[in-house]
């Protein structure tokens, strides 16, 4: 290898200075266009016409909208919608492009150098700045030599204190009754038939045969004149049946189902996403938002996934018409875990006892 | 005529200074220097993008309805004639359907909203990996981290707002979360949402956060942010000339009002050609909030997927025989609803807010920097960069695992599975293996400046030998290579002084030293002069 030519490789070993030097800024090539006058005009030309396009881009987004006539037909409207947007695209791109290039070949690219200064203020600036502090504290007494400490604490507590009477009443009003109690309960009630969703027409234990699921919602929800999505959020159910061999009944919950048929809350225990997926084969219900997974065929309890209970269970019967009716309203507050839910869940076992037949 | 102009100019500035004395501004500002370089550009496409977010909200304001109230749809759209949807739904069908170019105002608005977020993070991954938080900057670092965080709060609550089934399904997974709090989620979820969910008032709400609080908050950080930027002037990428105490590079008048304003063109325009395109969130085929159906394979937008993969992630019985969710006392503490969806982003935000702060006490240093680091030549906090990033992937990826499972025809729970150890593993493998990387590659340019570069010609000696030419950088080349700061860990002063007094202040100095162990213990140092000296010395 040979030698090089630079500042610091042609000293030896001995005498090589600590750090290498900055060579300084790296030298400046001309562009065409800084040389040669043709290549100057051509770009101006191209910025011109990149200009020029924009223009015809406008123009195409305006005839295009007066034009184009919608029918409420998807294709239509993508078709409008192409349109227009290129429209937009080349009036817009034509504009940047335009200035960018303007900018690459004809403005100036040599660069050039500005010397920083520290952001810290000078010494005499900063001294000042005390002064003027100090000044005013003692000036108001906040400082100083005849301080009011009375005055500060006082002001201090009464700024504080001041959002409350503003917030106070705002927050008070925002979250309606506060009950969170209304989480326990659902309006399942004794009787209640369990009807399909959305149309609301009852089931007959006959129809449901071996291995079918159907979605459900309580008799009535549709004539609600209000809160009905909020009804309709706690209150839906997966109606099932399987092989009554295949079902192995909890402890305590031996009539809660009629001949393999079982309901179960379609709100998932984790966080609330309506559990839909069915899997015949395997007796698991799959909520698709986060996966928890639950083995109906033992009590819907978790065998997958982020959630830790299982979905609580509708106590079911058949009434004289053979429709499938609710026992009662859940035993448990459905749906994801919260602070107070086991102080919900007692109050909810003695509100059982008593069948309303509506809210 | 040219004379009038001027003149007319003149006055004009003349009558605006007398009254705003302008002219001092112009002096400081138009001809200041702004350094070059692509990387640059992230900010300002986040910039542009909200722009275009700000120009095509306002169309859509003209025509949504924030209302709850149920109406029976009676539109073009035969799908959904005679649906119970709310009005919020109906009059975004309306300005999908009825509207020419209202379909194409609300994919540019979500496309941009999309470009917006990922601009940012791109960006903020560009200040990380060069060092552009250190001092002065940690401050602006905060402003844009908090711009981030508002990113996130406007996606979100624009996403929400036309009340479809899936928008209704990622506010309903909220209002679990929120639940989750311990003592107060209840009643916060109550406040949210004006009593049960969905209620009857959140999408006016939303509306009001989406359009005024939000986007408000943004435009005077936004502007704080630009400011402290004129203030701390723009860093610079290492190279010959370009030092901590000065700037080099173009001025903002004519170069980059002519660059970034026509910048804010191209990105203007490649939303709205990507929207003319490309269909996002249609909102017709998914159909108004019910609180019953919902279905699988539907992501949110890109942003929040991180939080559901972690949701996904945790188990709600750890080994199958710890639960997740704790009953002590009677009352509840949902574990498994915390830790991924408020602790885990509490920490992983945190730790990145507070990142400046953590890199500064490793240092010790105290100087201002304006020159920008290369990332192989911090190989630990590159290292801490990828690894946040892979630990981010991983989550994104757990959030698509149904999709991931059905493209690759894996089982979706020994996908979960496996993202359960790989959260933990992945990432510190992904820091380990970056930081030997950087290493790497410190030592191809120590090769580099030793031994200069590579030309492919083979020389025959008189003895017989061959070698390969080597040609030496040149000045400016090897410049780059060498002009990295060689930061050595802290030395700090003894426990007890010499009259055996423990000093305070002990303790913070010595989590500083191991941290700066961490950072510093092993390092590669840039070349010297005499180590090139030597070199050449070597070959003769």
């Amino acid at each position: 290898m040979s030698t090089t030519e630079n500042p610091t490789s042609h000293e030896s070993a001995d005498n090589a200075p600590e750090s290498f030097q900055d060579p300084g800024l790296p030298y400046h090539r001309p562009r065409r266009a800084d040389v040669d006058p043709k290549a100057d005009k051509k770009a101006e030309r191209q910025v011109a016409a990149l200009f020029g396009l924009s223009i015809l881009g406008t123009i195409i987004a305006i005839v295009s909208y007066m034009t184009l006539k919608m029918d409420g037909q998807i294709e239509s409207i993508r078709f409008t919608n192409m349109a227009i947007g290129f429209g937009i695209f080349l009036a817009m791109i034509g504009i940047g492009l335009g200035a960018i290039h303007w900018a690459k070949t004809l403005m100036r690219d040599h660069e050039m150098v500005e010397e920083r200064h520290e952001l810290r203020s000078s010494d005499e600036a900063r001294e000042g700045a005390i002064q003027n502090l100090k000044d005013g504290a003692e000036d108001s007494g906040i400082g100083g030599v005849k301080r009011r400490p009375l005055l500060v604490g006082s002001l201090v507590t009464a700024m504080l204190a001041a959002p409350l009477a503003l917030l106070w009443p705002q927050i008070g009003n925002m979250g309606a009754n506060w009950n969170t109690g209304e989480f326990a309960h659902t309006m399942w009630r004794k009787g209640m038939r369990l009807t399909r969703d959305p149309e609301g027409t009852p089931i007959k234990a006959s129809d449901v045969t071996i291995g079918s699921a159907f979605h459900v919602i309580p008799e009535g929800l549709n004539d609600l004149e209000h809160g009905k999505l909020e009804e309709k959020a706690k209150a839906v159910v997966l109606l099932l049946r399987l092989d009554p061999r295949d079902l192995n009944l909890q402890p305590g919950r031996e009539d809660w189902s009629f001949d393999g048929i079982i309901a179960f809350s379609k709100i998932c225990t984790h966080v609330g996403c309506p559990v839909a997926l069915y899997e015949q084969q395997t007796h698991h219900l799959l909520c698709p938002c986060h996966q928890s997974t639950f083995d109906v065929a033992n009590g819907a309890k978790v065998v997958f996934g982020p959630a830790k209970r299982p979905l609580p269970q509708l106590p079911i019967a058949v009434d004289d018409e053979g429709y499938i009716v609710a026992q009662s309203d859940f035993h448990e507050p459905i749906g994801p875990s919260y602070w107070s839910r086991l102080k919900h869940t007692s109050d909810g076992l003695s509100s059982d006892e008593t069948d309303g037949s509506s809210h | 005529m040219g004379a009038r102009l001027d003149s007319a100019a003149a006055g004009t500035a003349n009558y605006v200074d007398e009254r705003t004395s302008i002219g001092g501004f112009f002096k400081f500002f138009a001809r200041k220097l702004f350094p070059d370089h692509w990387s640059f550009m992230l900010g300002e496409i986040a910039l542009y993008s909200f722009i275009v977010l700000l120009l095509s909200g306002v169309f859509l304001t003209a025509f949504f309805v924030p209302s709850m109230t149920e109406v029976t749809y009676d539109g073009p759209l035969a799908t959904m004639q005679g649906v119970e949807m709310s009005e919020a739904f109906a009059s975004t069908l309306h300005m999908s359907f009825e509207v020419p170019g209202g379909l194409l105002m609300r994919q540019i608005h979500h496309w941009s909203a999309l470009l917006f977020t990922a601009a940012i993070v791109t960006h903020m991954a560009r200040v990380f990996f060069t060092g552009a938080f250190r001092k002065p900057r940690e401050l602006n670092w905060l402003v844009g981290f908090t711009l981030m965080i508002l990113s996130l709060a406007a996606g979100f609550s624009g996403y929400s707002l036309p009340d479809d089934v899936l928008s209704g399904n990622g506010l309903r997974i909220i209002e679990g979360v929120t639940r989750s709090i311990p003592i107060v989620g209840e009643y916060i979820s109550y406040w949210i949402f004006g009593g049960q969910f969905p209620g009857e008032i959140l999408i006016p709400r939303l509306f009001t956060m989406h359009i005024l609080l939000v986007p408000g908050l943004i435009l005077v950080l936004v502007a704080l942010h630009l400011f402290l930027v004129f203030l701390h002037k723009h860093t610079q990428y290492p190279g010959g000339g370009r030092t901590h105490k000065n700037v080099v590079g173009l001025p903002l008048f004519p170069v980059y009002t002519a660059k970034a304003g026509g910048f804010f063109f191209v990105v203007f325009g490649i939303v709205a050609l990507v929207a003319a395109l490309f269909t996002i969130n249609p909102v017709w085929n998914y159909g108004p909030y019910d609180p019953s159906p919902v279905s699988a394979g539907t992501q949110p937008d890109w942003y929040i997927l991180f939080v559901d993969g972690a949701l996904r992630l945790m188990p709600g019985w750890l080994f199958d025989v710890i639960p997740m969710e704790w009953e002590l006392w009677g009352y509840t503490l949902s574990l498994n609803l915390l830790i991924p969806a408020l602790i885990m982003p509490g920490l992983f935000f945190g730790f990145v807010a507070l990142y400046p702060w953590i890199e500064s006490w490793a240092t010790g240093d105290r100087g201002e920097k304006h020159v920008l680091d290369r990332p192989r030549n911090a190989p630990v906090r590159t290292g801490i960069g990828v690894a946040l990033i892979t630990f981010y992937v991983i989550l994104v990826m757990e959030g698509s695992n149904d999709i991931i499972a059905n493209l690759f025809h894996l089982s979706l729970n020994d996908l979960t599975k496996f993202f359960r150890i790989g959260i933990f593993v992945i990432p510190a493998l992904a820091f380990w293996i970056t930081r030997r990387i950087c290493f790497g590659l410190q030592r191809k340019d120590r090769e580099l400046v030793l031994h200069g570069k590579e030309t492919g010609r083979i020389v025959r000696h008189e003895h017989g030998e061959y070698v390969e030419v080597h040609e030496p950088l040149t000045d400016q080349e090897r410049w780059m290579l060498v002009s990295y700061e060689d930061i050595a860990p802290l030395e700090i002063e003894p426990e007890y002084n010499d009259r055996g007094v423990r000093r305070k202040g002990y303790r913070w100095d010595r989590f500083k030293q191991r941290l700066s162990r961490i950072y510093f213990e092993k390092r590669i140092s840039p070349v010297t002069p005499e180590e090139l000296a030597e070199a050449q010395h070597a070959h003769h």
